[in-house]
């Protein structure tokens, strides 16, 4: 079902004003958490059960939990980088109700006892960078960001940073360098950032969507919150469903929704006379699900039985028109630009992978390519310090094993023709001669 | 095309080297696997036949010099010897004030370097590293890393057009190849494919010197153009902030008819 907490009223003309966001109830979770103390809101959080809205799915009350207490210089950060493919939820908060996430960092900060706070949103991403700076603005004039939020005690500076365009920098630690001045090249963890992040302090990063709910958490209470959705995926999520839909969009749904309803019931489905083929649940990362799969509950752990995962929340829609190849092919260029190199196998991988699919395209593969393909896959997973080579061997690996039949007939065509052009172009040199 | 060649970007690294391509879901259309694959063998010698070979036999120049050990280190600006633009200064310190460490600032500055001086120019970087007291040569790395940096001299409007996967599979690389013809031998626009900008619910779409437009259909790719050369802004009836967040309508009504009109356009036909 279609449920409505993040996107009640999202579309209010001035909702990215600090006047109207006011006049519809926002900031009161910001007042009300900064009475508590920070222990209580931290087990409002834990009592939620929210899992991070980014990707990974990690507790975020448990991440709080795990930074390290004491009067230290600590930082937030809030990955406003949103570059997986498919995925277009975080601009639309940002765009729509910039106060939303402004109030969400002021809680967060207070529940870790952070004294830094910076939302890194990807360059592209201007005019939304531009309204989330005005609402900055708004904010500390208010009193709400800066020396002593309020009187509690709390000191939170919040920078608005934009990057430069580089979809590693949405991988926690590349987005850590990167704000630190350097190329975006992710770090080994351990150290995870809570312990050392940003400048070498405990940092706590997390997604855009999840810093937006925290109001919500504080305003229902966290065990109101967790009878939302399923037992291990709790709330509500926004889902973006773009590919071969009718409708494409954001949607926010509870989570365990029927994925057929999000795809068919919200989004339309496919374009008339067309059948989905495959459809990626959580952005390009994650591995391929087919028609078959349609019925299941849209949960974290539901999708990631299947084999696949929610990530993101992107639902990318294939339909029969499409050949995979194509959607294969895409994705390894996508994930061979973007690597950043710093490790062997995603760098080397992603460049193979294109290559090999490339080969296939044009009638050069032999049918070992695909079993050296999905080696090579299966030897990328788990070699990296980042997931970036993961995400492309995932769906690539899914692909080749849910559509060899095709793949294998798309590959005797194309030698099929390589040939005839092959004898054809030989036959004009005769005739040239 | 004459645009792509000189860009010149390493063909590992660039997704502008696949203009030259048929669209995904092209080879569906254009007749047998067969001619998509004789025109695809024949896309790739083309690509290798643009990049020449040097003496040494690689394609990349002086991978093989040696070190040149009698040049100095690399160096802080002089203040004294380089001309900072006064508005440019100004940004740079106040992008530095903002961070803990002032080394955070090197994307902020090195965007506004590019906004003063149109690329990331040696002089460009020069600057931003004499205010920033780091070496040129730290930033250019950073630079490089980066897709919104130029790196060689670009027009001022700069058009992406996303082709990453959701866009594609609605005729962007199509849209791709219609701008880039539009614009063709016009320097004043810099028409690059990039990837997903997160805008997938109006594709096939394009940012527009930062303004989200879409979905743009191939008609309307001149008036677009015509929009950028008088100095308008692009197809206003089109971009982002103009579209009421989600379809509002289908999250009411589920299982509903489709109400949003543009479905008649939609997918490759």
């Amino acid at each position: 079902m279609s449920a409505s907490l993040l996107f009640k009223g999202i579309d209010e003309p001035g909702l990215n004003t600090l006047k109207v966001y006011e006049s519809r109830g926002g900031y009161a979770s910001m007042h009300r958490a900064l009475r508590m103390p920070a222990e209580a809101v931290l087990d409002e959080l834990l009592a939620s059960g929210i899992r991070g809205r980014g990707g990974a799915g990690f507790a975020m009350g448990k991440k709080v939990s795990f930074l390290p207490k004491g009067s230290i210089d600590k930082y937030l950060v809030c990955n406003a980088d949103e570059s997986e493919p498919g995925t277009f939820k975080d601009r639309e908060l940002m765009q729509k109700s910039p106060h939303m996430l402004i109030e969400g960092i002021v809680i967060a900060a207070h529940a870790g006892q952070l004294n830094h706070s910076f939302i890194y949103i990807r360059g592209e991403y201007s005019e939304q960078a531009t309204i989330l700076e005005a609402a900055v603005a708004e904010a500390y004039a208010a009193g709400y960001l800066g020396d002593n939020i309020l009187g509690s005690g709390l000191t939170l500076p919040l920078v608005v940073h934009r990057g430069a365009g580089a979809y590693i920098c949405g991988e926690e630690t590349g987005l850590l360098d990167s704000l630190e001045g350097k190329r975006g090249n992710p770090r080994l963890k351990p150290p995870f950032p809570a312990i050392q992040g940003l400048y070498q302090g405990p940092t706590l990063i997390n997604n855009v969507e999840t810093l937006c709910t925290v109001p919500h958490i504080i305003a229902m209470g966290g065990d109101e919150y967790a009878k939302l959705g399923v037992e291990t995926s709790t709330g509500t999520k926004l889902v973006s469903v773009s590919g071969h839909v009718q409708r494409p969009g954001n949607y926010e749904i509870e989570l365990g929704t029927p994925s057929r309803e999000i795809i068919y019931g919200l989004a339309g489905g496919p374009p008339e006379g067309r059948e989905v083929k495959l459809w990626f649940p959580g952005g390009s990362s994650s591995p391929v699900l087919t028609a078959a799969e349609l019925d299941l509950p849209y949960d974290f752990n539901t999708l990631a039985k299947a084999g696949s995962m929610l990530g993101s929340g992107a639902i990318i829609v294939v339909d029969d028109s499409t050949p995979v190849l194509d959607v294969a092919l895409k994705l390894a260029k996508f994930y061979r630009h973007e690597s950043c190199g710093k490790c062997t196998p995603c760098r080397e991988g992603t460049n193979w992978t294109v290559k090999m699919l490339e080969r296939i395209d044009d009638g050069s593969a032999t049918p070992m390519d695909l079993d050296i393909m999905a080696s090579v896959q299966d030897q990328i997973i788990g070699n990296c310090l980042c997931v970036l080579g993961d995400a492309m061997a995932m769906p690539i690996g899914s692909m080749i094993k849910r559509f060899r039949g095709e793949f294998e007939a798309h590959m005797e065509a194309a030698q099929l023709a390589s040939s005839a052009a092959g004898s054809s172009s030989a036959l004009a040199a005769q005739g040239a001669l | 095309m004459s645009l792509l060649g000189r860009r010149n970007r390493t063909p590992a690294k660039s997704t502008d080297a696949t203009p030259a391509q048929p669209a995904a879901g092209h080879n569906a259309s254009a007749g047998t696997p067969a001619q998509a694959a004789a025109v695809s063998i024949e896309r790739r010698r083309l690509q290798h036949a643009r990049i020449p070979r040097y003496a040494h036999g690689s394609r990349v120049p002086g991978w093989d010099d040696a070190v040149d050990l009698t040049k100095d280190p690399a160096e802080l600006p002089d203040p004294a010897q380089v001309d900072v633009p006064r508005a440019l200064r100004l940004e740079i310190e106040a992008a530095m004030a903002q961070y803990p460490d002032s080394r955070s600032a090197a994307l902020p500055a090195l965007a506004a370097a590019q906004r003063h001086h149109g690329w990331c120019s040696p002089e460009a970087i020069e600057q931003a590293a004499c205010v920033m007291r780091l070496t040129p040569g730290y930033l250019t790395a950073v630079a490089t890393f980066y897709d919104m940096f130029e790196m060689h001299p670009a027009g001022k409007h700069a058009i992406y057009v996303c082709t990453n996967i959701s866009c594609s599979l609605c005729g962007a690389d199509d849209l791709h190849a219609a701008i880039s013809h539009a614009v063709d031998g016009d320097a004043d626009f810099n028409v690059r494919s990039f990837e997903c900008l997160g805008a997938c619910d109006i594709a096939p779409m394009a940012s527009v010197n930062g303004i989200y437009v879409g979905p743009i259909s191939l008609d309307e790719v001149d008036a677009l153009v015509d929009d950028l050369r008088e100095g308008r802004s692009p197809l206003p009836a089109k971009q982002l902030n103009r579209r009421p967040s989600t379809d509002a309508g289908a999250n009411d009504y589920p299982g509903g008819t489709p109400t949003d009109q543009r479905s008649e356009k939609r997918g490759p036909s």
